[in-house]
């Protein structure tokens, strides 16, 4: 990777659920790929902390937010498609 | 949860949710910690009947709720909801949770999720709160959202499942397009209408320019429902379901109190007046004074001090208390009391239902016990056909249920047929007590005749009368039929007058015959007297010439024994032997 800013995400699951299980293993493989070394993964999961969620305002699971860089932004779903997280993260150009 | 004490008319396993009519349908609301589907077009209400079901959990029946809303924002939600009067704002604190999940429009979506999240919070919340009854307002918002029809079915299912598991009275709101597209099979929740317990369907059409709400329970598993559409409206106080009477209801106490019509040969008509609580029906062609019989009604309840609501559809308040005045009706003292309240309803527009809702809501805001409606044909004009008689029906429905007496008049459309006499509400039916009013033009004047129809429960005149408008009121009178003609106006006058002078002339005739009578008697009189004197003369007479022979007799026969004395006679004399 060239940049060497550093991605603040957050993931909001639902225990085990499919959903859940598959969002998490997806921004692995999308980190693992391209934000190697640049990237801090916060997992919460509202089946045990069910106040975050409602203080949070987090109603769909799995929900990421990427806390940094500015501005925050929220993608709901297991992020199947690795093309719509980058272009969110507005790292498109990078990775062609 | 422990409930304090249930709130009135709740019913085990039931919710109440204050919505007037909703709960008479279902005996006793929706199923208590079960799930109730509720769909609906756009504007059909679905928000507001949800509010409300949770407001009633709130204020009254000490369940509170959680709304999730999915497509409009809380605090727009709470100020529309004002508008009804609901104290959304001060039930918040404690008993009323608002959840914002709407999506928002910045929301990125990459491949499918599910509510988990949603639900854990919400969980969460009900035990904070002990809620009890919870809303998702607009599920299908958050549906489109998921990618195929599996997923939505997934979410469903585990909402449901979610809500049992709970034990939370649920309601579930959304959009289709009513029962309409519930038979050409476009239904995009169909399995939810299975899955749920209940579920409410309701309908907004425009007919006519005139919008018409019904509200149908499409099933209700393990109680009793009304299977019918019902009309409803949104009025003043939120959701009001105009509902037809059902078996179990009980009847209002029946009054054998008798109410003048304030003309008082009507009342000996119909031996001792209206009933209190009963509905009269006047009908008859326009100018037949169907209005003036209404107000000699209205006036009358006012002079004994009974609170009384007159709604006229034909013109203002005004102008019928001053066309009262010219036949001696003064109303307009009553109205600056306050006993009488005139309703111009000339403007209003809308459905029937909703008139039928004005002038209820109006009644018990002025504690009416006498109403007038004039005319309640006003109820079936375009746009109302369908729904009009059923309106009539539960307009003389609610008012026996209140006790009011109710008069209404109807207008009888000239071309219609004059023989059956049927008014185009059909109410003629239910009506206790139908007046009709008619016109008969002979000799060329047109004359008011009235005649009663029915009257149930009172024995009444078969007898025609005409109807007298005047300064100094309104009265009946006898007509008169001769030679199988019906006769009012100036011939009964006429015919009135030549039975006077007839009467008269027979008055005096007998007069003189009995002079003539007396002085033959008289003259009798005197005759038996003269001859009764003549008769004591005879009989004086008579024994006077008895006795004069008597003594001619004993003096002869003296003479003659004392002639043989004198003679010397030795011999008996032969007389005595």
């Amino acid at each position: 990777m060239i940049r060497r800013r550093t991605f603040t995400f957050r993931l909001y699951v639902a225990d085990q659920t499919q959903n859940s299980v598959q969002a998490q293993a997806n921004l692995t493989a999308f980190c693992r790929e391209y934000l190697r070394d640049c990237h801090t993964i916060e997992v919460v999961d509202v089946l045990r902390q069910p106040q975050r969620a409602l203080d949070d305002g987090i109603f769909m699971t799995p929900t990421l937010v990427v806390l940094a860089p500015a501005p925050i932004r929220r993608i709901v779903g297991t992020l199947s498609q690795p093309l719509t997280l980058l272009q969110t993260l507005k790292l498109e150009t990078e990775a062609a | 949860m422990k409930l304090a004490r249930p709130a009135p008319g709740e019913r085990p396993g039931k919710a109440l949710t204050g919505i007037a009519g909703f709960d008479d349908i279902t005996a006793g609301g929706l199923p208590r910690g079960r799930t109730t589907l509720l769909l609906g077009g756009p504007g059909s209400g679905k928000t507001i009947f949800a509010a409300q079901f949770l407001v009633q959990g709130a204020q009254h029946s000490k369940e509170p709720g959680i709304f999730v809303a999915f497509e409009e924002a809380p605090a727009r939600i709470v100020r529309n909801m004002s508008a009804f009067g609901w104290k959304l704002a001060q039930l918040q604190r404690k008993r009323l949770f608002f959840l914002d999940a709407r999506p928002m429009p910045e929301l990125i979506q990459s491949g499918s999720f599910d509510l988990s999240g949603m639900l854990a919070a919400l969980a969460l919340k009900a035990r904070q709160m002990r809620a009890r009854r919870i809303v998702f307002d607009a599920l299908d918002i958050v549906l489109a959202l998921l990618p195929d029809a599996a997923s939505k079915r997934r979410e469903v299912y585990r909402l449901h499942e979610w809500l049992l598991q709970h034990e939370l009275t649920g309601l579930i709101t959304a959009k289709n397009g009513g029962d309409e597209a519930t038979s050409s099979g476009l239904q995009q929740f169909d399995f939810m209408q299975f899955m749920v317990d209940c579920a409410v369907i309701l309908n907004h059409r425009v007919d006519q320019g005139v919008s018409q709400r019904n509200l149908r329970v499409q099933k209700y598993r393990g109680s009793s429902f009304s299977e019918d559409e019902s009309p409803f409206v949104i009025g003043s106080n939120g959701f009001d379901v105009a509902i037809a009477r059902t078996l179990g209801r009980k009847d209002a106490p029946i009054s054998l109190e008798r109410v003048t019509s304030g003309v008082a040969r009507l009342d000996t008509m119909l031996g001792g007046g209206y009933y209190r609580g009963a509905s009269i029906l006047i009908t008859g062609f326009p100018g037949t004074a169907k209005t003036t019989l209404s107000g000699a009604f209205a006036e009358a309840a006012c002079k004994r001090g009974e609170r009384t609501m007159f709604v006229s559809f034909d013109s203002d308040g005004s102008e019928v208390m001053r066309n009262l005045t010219s036949v001696g009706i003064q109303l307009s003292r009553f109205e600056k009391s306050g006993v009488l309240r005139m309703i111009s309803a000339r403007t209003i527009t809308g459905s029937a239902e909703t008139l039928l809702v004005r002038i209820k809501s109006l009644a018990r805001a002025h504690q009416a016990r006498c109403l007038v409606i004039d005319p309640v044909s006003t109820l079936s004009k375009a746009g109302n056909e369908l729904t009009a008689h059923g309106v009539a029906e539960r307009l003389i429905d609610w008012s026996k249920a209140d006790g009011i007496t109710l008069v209404c008049t109807s207008l009888l459309d000239e071309m219609s047929n004059h023989a059956t006499g049927g008014t185009p509400l059909q109410i003629s039916t239910i009506a206790d007590t139908w007046l009709h009013l008619s016109y008969l033009v002979q000799a060329g004047e047109r004359n008011r005749g009235m005649s009663i129809i029915k009257s149930r429960g009172t024995a009444h005149s078969n007898q025609v009368r005409e109807l007298i408008l005047s300064k100094s009121g309104v009265t009946l009178a006898d007509i008169y039929t001769a030679g199988g003609e019906v006769l009012m106006g100036t011939l009964r006058w006429e015919k009135e007058s030549a039975q006077r002078v007839a009467d008269e002339v027979a008055q005096v005739a007998s007069q003189l015959r009995r002079v003539n009578l007396d002085a033959e008697e008289a003259v009798l009189d005197v005759r038996v007297k003269s001859l009764q004197t003549k008769l004591m003369a005879k009989q004086v007479e008579k024994s006077l010439l008895d006795r004069t022979n008597d003594s001619r007799q004993r003096a002869l026969s003296r003479g003659r024994t004392r002639l043989r004395e004198l003679r010397g006679a030795d011999i008996p004399a032969p007389v005595g032997k």
